[in-house]
């Protein structure tokens, strides 16, 4: 107790420009591998996917590209599936495409849960009792299942942006959460209660004094949202509910069940979207759990 | 009442000690020259930089000083409770017993795990989270008990909880219930039991009623002066309100940035006070007889008194 | 126990599956037309199968929809026969109840779940608290990497994994199904451990994948727990560090983690449907697969609705249990 006091009025006093707060997120961000990992993983999958195309032909994602079902090799540097597509450019193509669906589904999930988290937390009451009702029931139900029936049910096939949005609508219950008991702890903080006295409204209130507070969580948040936007994608296009014409990572899974990869041998196929999923989630992960420590300071202890 | 400060016997607190209680010159507990450090961006940082007291039998000694003063610090390190990266770089921590006396600070672990409790035993601030939320009562004492001596059977420790229960005026009842079904002091009392389970030598109390309103405060500090009584501990006061401890101990010493600036009888303290820090803190108090006024201290302004505390005390960087 | 907390619990587990049962009831009235006739002529242009007994099917199924009558009575209808579980019939396999196949798929499907639910949680949880806890045997701190990983990946990306290298490549276990093709299920020691071996990678595709996120997820439980007052004064009552985890670090920690159990059921359920989908294990994730590829409605929405009743009676069970664990919600 002691100490934190002395490092903080460390940083408090230090002159504006000394670089001692430089220095010091410097230290902190290298005691913090996790996020460091994470970020430099998703980045080196972002590059994977911009500058794959510099490099590869993309129009060799499509059917009868190129020789069926011929294992890796220099031409074709992740084999091609029994389609005739290069798995390569389905890669390179696939990718992005994933990272739309979280993309889309993260924001928009985000922005319902916020605005319902902050509404709940702040104004407590009957409001809060009704959001946190829909909020948990929605949470018993099992949001893939629920997914499947909407997505068999609307005819013909699913753009990609479409399916963001189905995602999203079942997916903002934990930043809903998270943001409520966030704002609930803070409501009670002096400093709050010092700028309700003074008579800042309501709005001003949330927007200057809870939400700086809140970034951090909005930020793990974000990437939670993202990452279990873009498992519930794969999971459906897995299932063969995806976008079919689109060659997603998602979908390649699903021809690759469907054409039995795994008798006929053909692990290429079934381990160039794994990979990839893999270390995306991986990634995405990483950066949670890291900034998970951020926004609980009691975590970073831990590895110590 | 007349007179203002300065004069000790007129605004002295009124002995409500039980008189009966026995200070002897024994020692009991000798901590020398402790120095307890923490790394950190800046260099390594001694909270705790050469600290050295006495504690006698059967006395009362209180620790006070600041946020930041190292009091807590040294608390802890006397029952070796400092968490890595902290460690206690140097000191002797002598417990003298009437077996002999050992150095606390070079105990293995598991030896020092044994001495907790059964030796020296601390009272956690009064917080009211000192209690596992998921055991009653009489977990706790199980717990403690069987820790220390494996083969006590579930009478014996029955037997033992209705003795310690009534010692700090708690109803047999209590045991079964949950802490969160407790009151504030209720709960404070059931820690004072709980350390003093095995009649330790000397009593750590760390803060026991922050927290606690004024009112329940002197049924804590009553109880843990009785329970001392009863079992002929030593205690060891840490805190930070010079007004609560001038009502229950013998002597102080003043901590400021990890130093033991000034040691010496309550009553000399605050008669006298030599240290600008020790000045200081009595200056704060509110005298009882002048509205709005605060005790006179003997230093002149407060500017200049802080850099005399800074002056006064060696080692102390600015 | 708490009156208002059971009443409570007993009311959502109520409205969850009310909510759902209106949920399979809208959304097939989403789409324009009459779904039943138009899917049927489509799969049969698509595949050229002639279903005998077309329109017998089509008729009884337009009863059922009862397109004719206004909405809220289909709505009546349609929640009296779901109380009765009351699917309707199976386009792909008429005159075969979709009810009948479910039930028959369910069983294969809780018997997997409850298994590797409770083994994984089990273990994960222990081997969580032990990485998390200081004084663990040093080699436990290579674990968590692992646990981190095997967190982060789906169960069924896993089961595509195990099921390439161990079924296919080194053909320790069968590659799928849930017991030898062509034998018929019986009470014998011999259909017992077929069951048993074909049970074996997708349970472990699951368990495997689920001990990573509870690992992680008790780790970061225990790390805030360890930070309490309690614990410091447990230990400063000399206690021993065996009764110090066990009692009063993980069993205090563990209250957060039944919370997520609760919580995550829906997450494991979809994780495992697409793992039997990968194993084409006998449950009713491949009878909810193979319905999606031949859109038979029916027994989609039935599936559905099977699952969500099952994950809130769960969820129910596990809310009544919790108060035994935590006594502050009892009285």
């Amino acid at each position: 107790m002691d100490l934190a006091m002395q490092v903080e009025e460390q940083l408090v006093n230090a002159p504006p420009d000394s670089g001692l707060r430089r220095r010091t997120t410097w230290k902190y961000l290298r005691r913090n591998p996790k996020l460091v990992v994470g970020a430099l993983m998703f980045l080196g999958l972002l590059a994977f996917s911009f500058l794959g195309p510099l490099f590869v032909n993309t129009d060799e994602a499509a059917p009868m590209s190129a020789m069926p079902v011929t294992a890796p090799s220099r031409e074709y540097p992740f084999g091609t599936d029994d389609q005739g597509r290069n798995l390569l450019a389905v890669a390179v193509v696939g990718l992005p495409l994933t990272l739309q669906v979280g993309l889309i589904a993260g924001v928009v999930a985000i922005l319902i849960g916020t605005i319902l988290g902050l509404t709940a937390g702040y104004l407590g009451g009957w409001v809060d009792l009704l959001i946190r009702g829909i909020c948990d029931i929605l949470l018993t139900v099992p949001g893939l299942v629920v997914l499947i029936t909407v997505a068999a049910s609307i005819k013909g096939s699913i753009s990609v942006q479409t399916m963001g949005l189905v995602v999203a609508a079942l997916a903002w219950m934990w930043p809903a959460r998270t943001i409520r008991s966030q704002v609930l702890s803070l409501r009670e903080r002096a400093y709050i209660q010092m700028a309700k006295l003074s008579g800042m409204r309501t709005p001003e209130i949330i927007f200057r004094e809870i939400m700086p507070n809140l970034l951090p969580f909005l930020a793990a948040s974000f990437v939670g949202s993202v990452s279990a936007a873009i498992l519930a994608s794969i999971g459906l296009e897995a299932l063969g509910l995806g976008p079919q014409s689109e060659p997603t990572l998602g979908m390649t899974i699903y021809w690759s069940i469907t054409y039995n990869a795994v008798i006929r041998g053909l692990w290429w196929w079934i381990v160039m979207p794994i990979a990839l999923i893999i270390i995306l989630f991986l990634s995405l992960f990483l950066m949670s759990a890291g900034l998970d420590e951020i926004a609980n300071p009691r975590l970073r202890k831990a590895d110590a | 009442m007349s007179a203002p400060t300065g004069t000790a016997t007129a605004t002295e607190p009124t002995s409500r000690r039980l008189v009966h209680r026995v200070v002897s010159d024994e020692p009991m507990l000798t901590v020398e020259d402790l120095r307890v450090q923490f790394p950190t961006d800046r260099g390594d940082f001694n909270a705790v930089n050469g600290v050295s007291f006495t504690l006698n039998r059967g006395e009362r000694f209180g620790l006070v000083g600041e946020s930041g003063s190292g009091k807590s610090t040294t608390a802890l390190a006397i029952m070796r409770m400092i968490k890595p990266p902290g460690r206690i770089i140097s000191g002797r921590i002598l417990l003298h017993r009437d077996g002999g006396t050992v150095d606390m600070a070079t105990l293995s672990d598991e030896q020092m795990r044994e001495m907790r409790l059964s030796a020296v035993s601390m009272i956690p601030q009064g917080s009211m989270n000192s209690l596992n939320p998921v055991r009653r009562v009489r977990d706790h004492f199980e717990d403690s008990i069987l820790a220390h001596n494996e083969k006590a059977t579930k009478g014996e420790i029955a037997e033992r909880m209705k003795e310690l229960l009534t010692m700090v005026g708690l109803p047999l009842s209590a045991g079964k219930l949950y802490p969160h079904e407790l009151s504030g002091g209720m709960k404070q009392r059931v820690c004072i039991a709980l350390s003093i389970t095995l009649a330790p030598s000397v009593i750590i109390a760390d803060e026991p009623t922050s927290a606690l309103d004024v009112v329940v405060q002197r049924r804590v500090m009553e109880t843990l002066g009785h329970v001392q009584d009863l079992i002929g501990a030593s205690v060891l006061f840490v805190g930070h309100d010079m007004g609560l401890l001038a009502q229950f101990v013998d002597r102080v010493g003043v901590m400021y940035r990890g130093k033991l600036v000034e040691v010496d009888t309550i009553q000399n303290i605050f008669a006298a006070p030599r240290h600008p820090y020790t000045q200081m803190l009595i200056s704060s108090l509110p005298t009882l007889t002048e509205r709005g006024a605060f005790r006179k201290a003997r230093s002149a302004s407060d500017a200049a008194t802080a850099a005399n505390i800074a002056a006064s005390t060696p080692g102390t960087s600015s | 126990m708490n009156l208002k907390y059971v009443v409570q619990r007993i009311g959502l587990f109520f409205v969850v599956v009310w909510g759902a049962a209106t949920l399979n009831f809208f959304l097939p009235r989403l789409a324009p037309g009459d779904p039943v006739r138009s899917r049927l002529f489509a799969m049969m242009t698509q595949t050229g199968f002639q279903q005998s007994g077309v329109e017998e099917m089509v008729k009884a199924y337009q009863a059922k929809f009862g397109l004719d009558k206004p909405l809220w009575q289909q709505y009546l209808n349609y929640l009296w026969d779901t109380l009765h579980f009351d699917f309707g019939y199976s386009l792909s396999f008429f005159p075969n109840r979709a009810l009948d196949l479910i039930m028959r798929a369910l069983p294969w499907t809780i018997g997997l779940l409850t298994v590797t639910t409770i083994l994984s949680f089990a273990i994960g949880t222990i081997l969580g608290a032990l990485i998390a806890w200081p004084r663990s045997p040093k080699i436990l701190e290579w674990f968590l990497a692992p646990m981190l990983t095997l967190a982060a990946i789906p169960y069924y990306l896993l089961a595509l994994i195990l099921v390439y290298v161990f079924a296919f490549t080194l053909k320790w276990f069968p590659l799928s199904g849930g017991y030898q093709a062509g034998t018929l299920p019986q009470w014998s020691w011999g259909f017992v451990w077929d069951v048993i071996e074909h049970s074996i990678l997708p349970a472990l595709s699951i368990i495997l994948a689920a001990i990573g996120s509870w690992a992680i997820g008790i780790r970061a439980m225990m790390v805030t727990t360890s930070g309490e007052d309690y614990m410091t004064f447990a230990e400063a009552r000399g206690l021993k560090d065996k009764t110090i985890f066990s009692r009063y670090a993980l069993r205090n920690a563990m209250l957060p983690q039944v919370t997520a159990l609760a919580l995550s059921l829906g997450h494991v359920v979809s994780g495992a449907l697409i793992v039997e989908v990968v194993f084409t294990y006998p449950g009713v994730g491949s009878l909810l697969y193979n319905a999606i590829q031949t859109a038979d409605y029916f027994i989609i929405y039935g599936v559905v609705f099977m699952v969500i009743l099952t994950i809130a009676l769960a969820t129910l069970v596990v809310d009544l249990l919790y108060p035994l664990l935590d006594p502050r919600i009892r009285v």
